[in-house]
């Protein structure tokens, strides 16, 4: 585990490293799983001690947004003046990023498939 | 014990680190606990419900968020790590993707856009100010993007965070409700429309639905993190002259 560990915060260190150098918008995080998907497809694979460290650690990912989800108590006065337009806004907008982005990729896939 | 050593232990305990962090995790404990009960029902978010019990504790306790962040921030910290462990069920899928690429690539341009531009129309359409509209645009994606997308185009990065987490916990209550009316039953097409639609906490939901939704969720919430981070800035002088904000 202290091994496996010790590569996701090396990888997200890294990540950190080429963002603030490069000025990108992009969190170093999401530049370490790029850099570390490409280090397994090179290696073909994670060790097995990677693999049950990561299991264990996204078992439970939504407990590491709860800190963050908290925080919308800091809001609450500008929720409670526009709630209506931000509730609605949120919920049409997910639901039809849901339902077209599922059908897309559906139709799509089977189309390719149909040409095989 | 008396009142007064009570009080004195609660001041004395709401300083330090350990009560923030023990609270996070017991109101986790708690939500968890509900969300079996309710057999893993999307209503009963697990994410939701910790932050409900959290915010009335704090409240009727007259806790400050950032005292109690001073320890729940242990917990905030391993998104970091557990966001570079996504790499490891991603490569999972790597046959796929490969096979999938361009279907993939497709559905996330469509996806990306819509959600940044639909949010942007209802909001406008409703009567939200422009700086409340510029912190929507970028809901979608994993909250520290959305926060420098927001902020390098003057929004609020705060609300942004808070309209973040919102749509996260949004998108994992209504998905699977959206597939069964359509019915995709494919956990690829599943999982992938979840991680465009509702980031990391979406993904925490496409995990409990398959370890292969898990994977797609994943890597649709890296592309269009990226993806968002370039399209708002240059959707946002559309969307204001065909939308007008009030």
């Amino acid at each position: 585990m202290l091994n496996a560990m010790t590569v996701l915060l090396g990888f997200q260190l890294i990540g950190e490293i080429i963002t603030r150098l490069a000025g990108w918008p992009i969190p170093g995080p999401v530049i370490g799983m790029a850099l570390l998907f490409l280090v397994l497809v090179l290696r073909r694979g994670p060790g097995e001690e990677l693999s049950r460290t990561s299991n264990g650690l996204l078992s439970h990912l939504s407990l590491l947004f709860v800190p963050a989800g908290t925080g919308i108590m800091l809001h609450a006065d500008r929720l409670a003046s526009e709630w209506l337009p931000l509730a609605a806004a949120l919920l049409a907008s997910t639901l039809l990023t849901l339902g077209v982005s599922a059908v897309c990729l559906h139709l799509l896939v089977r189309k390719g498939q149909q040409r095989q | 014990m008396n009142q007064d050593s009570v009080s004195g232990l609660w001041v004395y305990l709401s300083a330090r680190p350990l009560l923030g962090l023990t609270m996070t995790l017991v109101a986790y404990g708690i939500a968890w606990r509900i969300h079996q009960r309710f057999k893993s029902h999307p209503l009963a978010n697990p994410v939701l419900i910790a932050v409900l019990l959290l915010v009335t504790v704090l409240t009727l306790t007259h806790t400050p968020y950032q005292r109690y962040f001073d320890g729940a921030q242990f917990v905030h910290f391993l998104l970091g790590p557990a966001t570079v462990a996504l790499a490891i069920p991603l490569y999972g899928q790597l046959q796929r993707l490969r096979r999938l690429a361009l279907p993939l690539g497709v559905t996330l341009l469509i996806g990306s856009a819509i959600a940044i531009a639909s949010a942007w129309a209802v909001g406008a359409w409703l009567g939200a100010d422009e700086q409340t509209l510029i912190s929507l645009a970028p809901k979608s994606v994993t909250t520290p993007i959305a926060m420098a997308v927001a902020e390098a185009l003057g929004g609020l990065p705060s609300l942004t965070a808070a309209l973040v987490i919102a749509t996260g916990i949004l998108g994992a209550m209504t998905a699977q409700g959206v597939f069964h009316l359509l019915r995709i039953r494919d956990a690829a097409a599943q999982g992938f429309a979840i991680g465009i639609a509702a980031h990391g906490i979406g993904t925490a939901r496409a995990f409990q639905l398959s370890p292969e939704a898990g994977a797609f969720s994943a890597l649709a919430m890296a592309a269009n993190g990226l993806l968002t981070a370039v399209l708002v800035p240059w959707l946002i002088p559309w969307l204001k002259a065909l939308f007008a904000a009030h």
